[in-house]
């Protein structure tokens, strides 16, 4: 686990892009995805796959993001950020 | 995580007045197990089901989809109703609703009027209001007759 010591968003988002795309109806929003993509509005996932998402998220970094944490995910970068805490603290704790 | 403690009967009669489903599209009659980690509960499908008289005509076959909307009464929405009255209350889940978000269900053997039949859901997750569970119902002699994952939203009605 001493592998990520400084956590690269641009590889979590890379990682994140991934787990959404099977959730994804309409690949073409895919290629335009920034930061400030809203993840419920702007690629058209329903709330309860939002839930699948975030279940994949945890799976695919190993992290678990408890439900206040989940709540600050409107936007891929919220996403990325959250992400990047929890691995933060994960490494942390494994020191 | 507390060691899970089934429900007393009267708290099971609390949650069956809960569950918002009401005839002709109410398809469980009692519960018999509930905890937080998986629901059990019963069904008679009775001989003047209104949707007997078109499925067939002179030919009645409970249809898949009411089999589905009966493993989720039973094996999704009670149990979502428990844990989400965990959270809050009883009275914040009246309020509010849990729509059926998606299903994966497979069917075995067919289920005619007067059958009854035995329905358990294990709990795979409940996330931010969302449940997920592994249903299967059974007949009484333990013979499975259709089995899948059901997924839904618990939504302010």
């Amino acid at each position: 686990m001493a592998e990520t010591n400084k956590t690269d968003k641009t590889s979590i988002q890379a990682k994140v892009l991934e787990v959404i795309r099977p959730y994804v109806k309409d690949e073409t929003v895919l290629s335009s995805l920034t930061g400030q993509t809203d993840i419920i509005k702007d690629l058209k996932i329903n709330s309860a796959r939002f839930v699948d998402i975030l279940l994949d998220i945890e799976d695919a970094f190993e992290i678990a993001i408890d439900d206040s944490s989940a709540a600050k995910i409107i936007t891929v970068e919220d996403a990325i950020n959250v992400i990047s805490d929890k691995l933060a603290l994960k490494n942390e704790g494994a020191k | 995580m507390n060691s899970p403690k089934l429900l007393s009967d009267s708290q099971l009669k609390t949650i069956l007045e809960v569950i918002p489903q009401t005839f002709p599209f109410r398809f469980i009659d009692e519960l018999l197990e509930l905890d937080e980690h998986h629901a059990k509960g019963v069904y008679r499908f009775k001989n003047d089901e209104y949707f007997y008289q078109g499925h067939f005509k002179n030919n009645p076959i409970t249809p898949g989809v009411i089999l589905t909307e009966t493993m989720a009464q039973i094996g999704l929405i009670s149990l979502g109703i428990y844990l989400e009255s965990l959270k809050t209350s009883l009275e914040e889940v009246k309020k509010k609703a849990i729509l059926f978000t998606r299903a994966e269900v497979e069917f075995v053997k067919v289920v005619l009027p007067g059958d009854r039949v035995i329905v358990e859901g294990k709990l795979i997750h409940f996330r931010l209001g969302n449940i997920k569970s592994n249903v299967e119902m059974r007949n009484e002699n333990g013979e499975l007759l259709c089995s899948g994952i059901l997924t839904g939203q618990c939504v302010k009605a």
